[in-house]
């Protein structure tokens, strides 16, 4: 009951913020609208990394390079082929998730540490293709002024676009961890032994939802083109993922908004800290040492379990 | 001659000798890396940070020295202690209350580390290169199998790099800290109920992994520039040879910067311009056939 209570109250959160986003253009300036789109395709990045780091207990060390894949091939699509600006949307995360799959069945063998470092050292040589292959990908200059669509070309529609998109693939990501598959997922974290003892196939669930998160990763760098109409072998470099995973981290790994939220931290945080000093790094740095000592289950997870309790103490008292 | 030549052409030769010379590098940083990875078990990604300010702290030392000879044996003194004292208050102070967390937690907390110590070199030392002298008597060539020119300096790394991996064997299988930590990888609790200080067992073998990593970066600094960012790649890099050698394995160290450094420079030979997909590859493929590793790992 404490449950279904608390979810009530957390919808009703949740809807409002979606009314206050979908008004926010007509009250914020263009930098913030800018900035919103940013944290809002960030988070995303950020949520499909969590469906596999904290539902499904895989060590998803170099995610950036889906997310930079799916930003190059929308990007490459829209310069250098004539179909329709619309498809490249669509191929562009496609194009993340057969990457994925690939990279997961190489990967999926191995476990842990092993299996981030694998897959580090595969989105390396990704990185290092598009970082060198001048002809193809621009190399370091990366792609500058992405030919979109009209009705998504300014900044206020290009937010709208990303709120839209980006709300849909949060529901459908919620869907599938309410779903049994997501179910069979966070048993496979917990216990992958027993999991594959009542006969859940353990390789292909993991294989499938590293599959999703890569799709949904590369929807994140779709948008990007969007918003920001430039791509950059930066987007697959592996401190950005170790940056997505300080996101998780800080909003909180066990919570699904937790990472959109920790994303909008980090992004505000990084705007703010940067018009008064170039040392953003050392901040963050910092902010991450505190969070690792006083809140390892992130500020999401902190907040739930403070509600948590304010919610069974009157149940008591009744 | 003509007819070693003949066999391997000198082209490849003084290739191959430019990659051991990366390969020792490799292999003093990874070496710390591995020593800290299998004994402490934590993925330190601010090693390559204090690679960084290894070299920034030879900088230092050889224009506080004049710049000569004396100056880079000073740096070669000075800048690994300088950064064993970093470590060792970074220890005592921060990672020492965190042994129990997660692998993942570490490693982010690490990245915090690295994030902050990038910074501070910043702040210490500025944006701008830095470039390290090579000393007076290593400047010139030997030639090898008959007239192939080899930098002196390069000589002198693939001299130091077989003394750091016997030292550091010592160091592992021969003193009773090493020993201990060696038992303490396996089995902390039961190392300490024999009444052990594990605790400052663990510091030191966290700072002699950290003195080699500061190590390396005064043995690089003459023969690149020193600059901020320094570390990414060699972080990457240096876990990669971990990984691929076997976690804690020091010969698996070896023989992964052995495979990564060669497999650069010859890379190079063959393909110029993805030349450095070759070590990437080398390390999937070994990873595919050996998951966890060429040597035995500790864990």
């Amino acid at each position: 009951m404490v449950q279904s209570r608390m979810r009530g109250k957390a919808q009703l959160y949740v809807y409002a913020g979606i009314v206050v986003l979908f008004v926010l253009p007509l009250i914020l300036p263009r930098f913030y609208i800018y900035l919103t789109s940013i944290i809002l395709l960030t988070g995303l990045l950020a949520t499909s990394l969590n469906l596999v780091l904290g539902y499904g207990g895989i060590f998803q060390f170099h995610h950036a390079v889906f997310y930079g894949v799916g930003a190059y091939a929308t990007a490459l699509m829209l310069t250098k082929s004539g179909l329709s600006p619309w498809l490249s949307f669509i191929v562009g995360p496609l194009v993340s998730g057969f990457l994925s799959f690939i990279m997961g069945l190489i990967c999926i063998r191995l476990s842990k540490l092993y299996f981030g470092m694998l897959q580090i050292s595969l989105g390396s040589l990704v990185w290092i293709i598009v970082y060198r292959w001048y002809s193809f990908t621009g190399g370091d200059d990366g792609i500058h002024g992405v030919p979109l669509p009209d009705i998504i070309s300014s900044p206020n529609s290009a937010y709208y676009f990303t709120l839209i998109v980006t709300a849909a693939c949060l529901f459908v990501t919620y869907k599938m961890i309410r779903s049994p598959f997501g179910s069979a997922l966070q048993g496979i974290r917990d216990n992958p032994v027993r999991s594959e003892m009542i006969g859940i196939n353990v390789k292909r669930h993991q294989l499938l939802a590293l599959i999703i998160a890569g799709f949904f990763a590369g929807v994140a760098g779709s948008l990007f083109i969007v918003v920001d109409n430039t791509v950059f072998p930066d987007m697959l470099f592996w401190t950005l993922s170790l940056e997505v995973l300080i996101m998780c981290l800080l909003g909180g790994w066990f919570t699904f908004l937790g990472p959109m939220l920790g994303a909008a931290i980090i992004i505000m945080l990084r705007t703010f800290v940067s018009t008064y000093t170039t040392y953003w790094a050392l901040v963050l740095g910092v902010l991450m040492m505190f969070v690792i000592f006083f809140l390892p289950n992130g500020v999401l997870g902190y907040i739930e379990e403070k509600i948590k309790k304010d919610f069974i103490e009157p149940v008591i008292k009744e | 001659m003509d007819f070693f030549y003949a066999i391997i052409p000198p082209k490849v030769l003084s290739q191959i000798f430019v990659g051991l010379s990366r390969t020792t590098i490799l292999f003093i940083v990874s070496s710390g890396l591995s020593l800290i990875l299998g004994v402490l078990r934590i993925p330190n990604v601010a090693h390559g940070s204090l690679y960084m300010i290894g070299a920034f702290m030879a900088y230092s030392l050889s224009v506080l020295f004049g710049g000569g000879d004396l100056g880079f044996w000073m740096a070669l003194i000075g800048a690994p202690l300088g950064v064993a004292i970093i470590s060792l208050v970074a220890e005592r102070g921060v990672f020492r209350y965190l042994y129990e967390r997660e692998h993942l937690m570490l490693l982010l907390l690490t990245f915090a580390f690295s994030l902050v110590f990038g910074d501070l070199v910043k702040i210490v030392w500025g944006t701008e290169y830095k470039s390290v002298p090579v000393p007076q008597m290593f400047h010139g060539f030997v030639y090898l199998f008959g007239g192939l020119p080899f930098p002196l300096y390069n000589l002198f790394l693939l001299i130091v790099g077989p003394i750091v991996a016997v030292a550091l064997w010592l160091f592992v299988n021969k003193t009773k800290i090493g020993k201990i930590g060696r038992a303490a990888a396996v089995d902390r609790e039961m190392v300490g109920a024999v009444g052990i200080n594990v605790s400052w067992v663990f510091a030191i073998v966290f700072v002699i992994g950290c003195l080699l990593a500061g190590l390396g970066g005064v043995l690089v600094a003459p023969t690149v520039s020193v600059t901020l960012g320094m570390d990414h790649t060699l972080i990457m890099e240096a876990f990669l040879i971990v990984i691929m050698g076997g976690l804690g394995n020091i010969w698996g160290a070896l023989l992964g910067a052995l495979i990564f450094g060669l497999s650069q420079s010859l890379g190079i030979l063959i393909w110029s311009q993805f030349g450095i997909i070759f070590p990437y590859a080398a390390v999937i493929v070994v990873l595919l056939f050996r998951p966890t590793g060429l040597l035995k790992s500790t864990w």
